[in-house]
């Protein structure tokens, strides 16, 4: 059976390396993997996803309409915008944080409210102040390695060794601080 | 051994095994990486370069085919647009080594200009083509691709497109193959296109077209896949086979397009018979559906199917067996589209604020260009008209400002670009505006870098792709040996220097080039940039008592700023901010300070 993952977020936050990780982590358990991303002009700070799914033979490299098992999102309004793209009964994983677009920076639009309890009402979901997380560590940009704990916790990943993963893809400095914000990640589901 | 790779990079590994020596390249988004992992991985097995453009990087590969190596190309669907001159030559005078061109095209527009189908390139070049599924077929079809090539003299296409370039998969890694140069003999009557040798050559093409017949239609990569009793006929090719076999299963059969010019058509024939209904799944163009129409083949396509955007799993559910996917609808009326921005420290972001606050009397006729400086059309720059193709703004720009003097128009027209597109197609414009004399302001953003396909080398940086010194390419110089009297180079972050130059080059009623310097600000700096350029990180704060909520500052669409509704003050997301000052030079109060 193929599942699913979405990552969402907005382009330059990270979500390359963490499905990156996730990748060659199931790859080496010995799962089929295709990614599937999207380059160029989104990257510039636009709505960006990134797409695994993993199982015995997998097809189609993209996630359509309803068919995903987890949605994973960096950004509250992303999540919203992604959200048709979850199974109903597929769970969310998302990080606490606001990147205000352009249309709301210059105040002709404003940050809507009220999105996180509307997902809330419909899925199982999962709310974590990643980026508040990371800051706390003192490695701001270890939020992505939070939301990887916390996707590994949820598909059930919890066997493969993340840290051998990481000690071999990562660099040796951040190592510490990515492992500490892994573990963050998956105590923040039960 | 497997490998997770990527379909560029599955190409790369291609290009590699099939013991090819020379790759040139312009980069475009989904093609990119193909060269980039050929100038990294394979960076001493190869001569792999980045060519000014898409044209000069086939011509480049073709001399080298000629006198007998292995070359290869790629391009984004567009850039074959600008290669299509020497390609359709190529065809007729054919290969001496091995060539392989690849296409990457872009169903759903993700990063591009248009959603041309390039497959019907091969049918109008008449030269073979095959299209990938997933990773293990890119590799093997460029390997299959040099073998073509070489047995029928011919270049061969592979057409590639956004979800296989950048879609991971399992690769099978094999060994590289090392091969001699073939024998180069003159030859006029087979490599030049005088009009006599082209009859000839027009003759034999149409030949090679009978028995290239044969070898599709013996080709591994045309098959069929039955499943018993399955009643739908499915033909396809690429990504749409994995959409086809996700949204309908053993409820069809398939028969897979791998050599997909010429088509196969008797092979296919033999399967559509054996179906009441055929359909055919394919994005963008109805190419093969065309093609077999033609030869009386019954089958179901773009009556069904959508022409525009990609296909998916679902709707080849929907449209096919009528079964629509489950899904959760919020009110996402309630979110806007977000549109990219300019980067924090972003070099661009200084010219056109200072710019489009001056386009605002609807006086100044803005020529874009492409880049990540395509954005600057839309609020709250707005400080860009139109954006077309790869050196258009100057050219452009010219043909407007002729228009305006002719007309006697109360307008100026101005041309934007960056350093890459400049030595891509804007040097030829400009020698034209000079030669032709137009009052067109023409604005190099010097960046440092080819930015928006992720930091690749020019001949402006001082770099090859394979990051060997070169000589840097000097935009003055070239400007002022182009015949360009009124030239200044500024830094773009200073506001005050942005909008004194603006303002004299918006007055000259003669040609004027203004070039503004400054390094991207995701770009990994090189020596040269440290010695040039005050690159060190620094920070602004908010002083919080200061500010008014006035909002100049976010009109720069920095996404470092944020804004406070309820205490209705801007402030400073630090993690983002890296210290270009631009919000401090708008802010009325002096509000935004340096910290470090």
């Amino acid at each position: 059976m193929t599942k699913s993952i979405l990552l969402v977020g907005v382009g330059g936050q990270g979500t390359i390396l963490a499905s990156k990780l996730l990748t060659i982590g199931l790859g080496q358990e010995g799962y089929d993997v295709k990614m599937s991303e999207i380059h160029g002009m989104s990257q510039r700070g636009g709505s960006v996803t990134t797409q695994i799914r993993y199982g015995d033979k997998v097809n189609a490299p993209v996630i359509g309409p309803g068919e995903a098992d987890l949605i994973v999102s960096f950004e509250e309004e992303e999540t919203y915008r992604w959200m048709k793209y979850l199974k109903p009964d597929g769970k969310v994983v998302l990080n606490k944080f606001r990147i205000p677009s352009s249309p709301i920076l210059t105040g002709e639009e404003t940050y809507p409210e009220g999105l996180i309890d509307e997902i809330k009402a419909k899925v199982e979901t999962t709310v974590i102040p990643a980026s508040a997380e990371a800051e706390k560590l003192g490695s701001p940009q270890s939020m992505n390695i939070v939301l990887l704990g916390a996707l590994v916790k949820a598909m059930g990943l919890t066997d493969i060794d993340w840290e051998k993963i990481m000690a071999e893809n990562t660099k040796a400095a951040f190592l510490e601080k990515n492992m500490q914000a892994f573990r963050v990640g998956l105590e923040y589901l039960s | 051994m497997k490998e997770l790779m990527t379909g560029n990079e599955a190409i790369a590994r291609g290009v590699y095994e099939a013991g090819i020596t020379f790759a040139a390249a312009y980069p475009g988004t989904p093609s990119t990486e193909i060269l980039e992992t050929l100038a990294g991985r394979y960076k001493d097995d190869l001569d792999s370069e980045w060519s000014v453009n898409e044209k000069v990087a086939v011509e480049s590969a073709i001399g080298y085919s000629f006198v007998g190596g292995r070359s290869f190309s790629a391009m984004k669907q567009v850039g074959m647009n600008v290669a299509a001159d020497p390609l359709f030559s190529f065809a007729y005078t054919g290969a001496n080594g091995g060539f392989v061109v690849v296409t990457a095209d872009e169903p759903g527009i993700h990063s591009s200009q248009t959603e041309q189908d390039n497959r019907f390139y091969a049918g109008m070049m008449n030269i073979p083509m095959l299209e990938p599924a997933d990773g293990q077929e890119c590799k093997d079809m460029v390997i299959e691709g040099i073998r073509i090539s070489e047995k029928y003299r011919t270049p061969v296409m592979i057409r590639m497109t956004t979800r296989i370039c950048h879609s991971k998969s399992f690769v099978e890694l094999g060994e590289r193959t090392e091969v001699p140069k073939r024998e180069y003999k003159r030859d006029i009557w087979q490599y030049t296109t005088m009009p006599a040798v082209s009859k000839k050559l027009r003759h034999e093409i149409l030949e090679r077209l009978k028995v290239l017949a044969d070898e599709s239609a013996n080709s591994k990569y045309n098959y069929a896949v039955m499943n018993d009793g399955a009643k739908i006929g499915v033909v396809t090719s690429g990504i749409s086979y994995q959409y086809a076999k996700d949204a309908l299963g053993d409820k069809a059969s398939y028969f897979k397009v791998g050599f997909s010019f010429p088509v196969p058509f008797e092979k296919i024939r033999e399967f559509t018979e054996k179906f009441d209904k055929v359909y055919v799944i394919e994005e963008s163009e109805p190419y093969l559906e065309f093609q077999l129409r033609t030869k009386g083949i019954n089958c179901i396509g773009r009556e069904v199917f959508p022409q525009e955007g990609e296909l998916s799993t679902s709707i080849i559910k929907e449209k096919v067996l009528g079964i629509k996917s489950e899904t959760i609808d919020l009110d996402t009326g309630k979110i806007k589209e977000r549109p990219p921005v300019f980067c924090a420290g972003c070099p661009h972001r200084g010219l056109f604020y200072e710019l489009g606050r001056r386009a605002k009397n609807g006086k100044i006729f803005i020529s874009g260009d492409i880049g990540c400086y395509g954005i600057a059309p839309l609020p709250p720059f707005s400080a860009t008209d139109t954006v077309l193709c790869m050196g258009e703004s100057v050219s452009g720009g010219h043909g407007a400002a002729k228009a305006f003097e002719h007309y006697g128009t109360d307008m100026k027209a101005v041309s934007v670009l960056g350093d890459s597109t400049f030595f891509h197609s804007g040097m030829t414009g400009l020698l034209d505006i000079v030669y032709n004399n137009s009052r067109d302001l023409v604005i190099i953003m010097d960046n440092r870098t080819t930015g928006m396909t992720g930091h690749q080398n020019n001949p402006g940086t001082g770099y090859t792709a394979r990051g060997e010194n070169a000589p840097a390419a000097d935009i003055t110089a070239i400007v002022k040996a182009l015949g360009v009297k009124n030239v200044r180079t500024i830094n773009p972050l200073d506001l005050q220097e942005v909008g004194a130059t603006l303002d004299w080059g918006l007055a000259l009623e003669e040609p004027g080039v203004i070039i503004t310097r400054w390094p991207c600000a995701l770009k990994k700096f090189t020596e040269d940039d440290l010695q040039e350029f005050d690159v060190t990180r620094h920070l602004y704060q908010m002083d919080k008592e200061k500010c008014i909520g006035c909002k100049m500052c976010t009109k720069t669409a920095c996404p470092a700023l944020r804004f406070d509704t309820e205490a209705k003050k801007a402030w400073i997301y630090e993690p983002s901010c890296v210290g270009c000052g631009i919000c401090a030079q708008v802010c009325p109060k002096d509000a935004i300070v340096k910290v470090k």
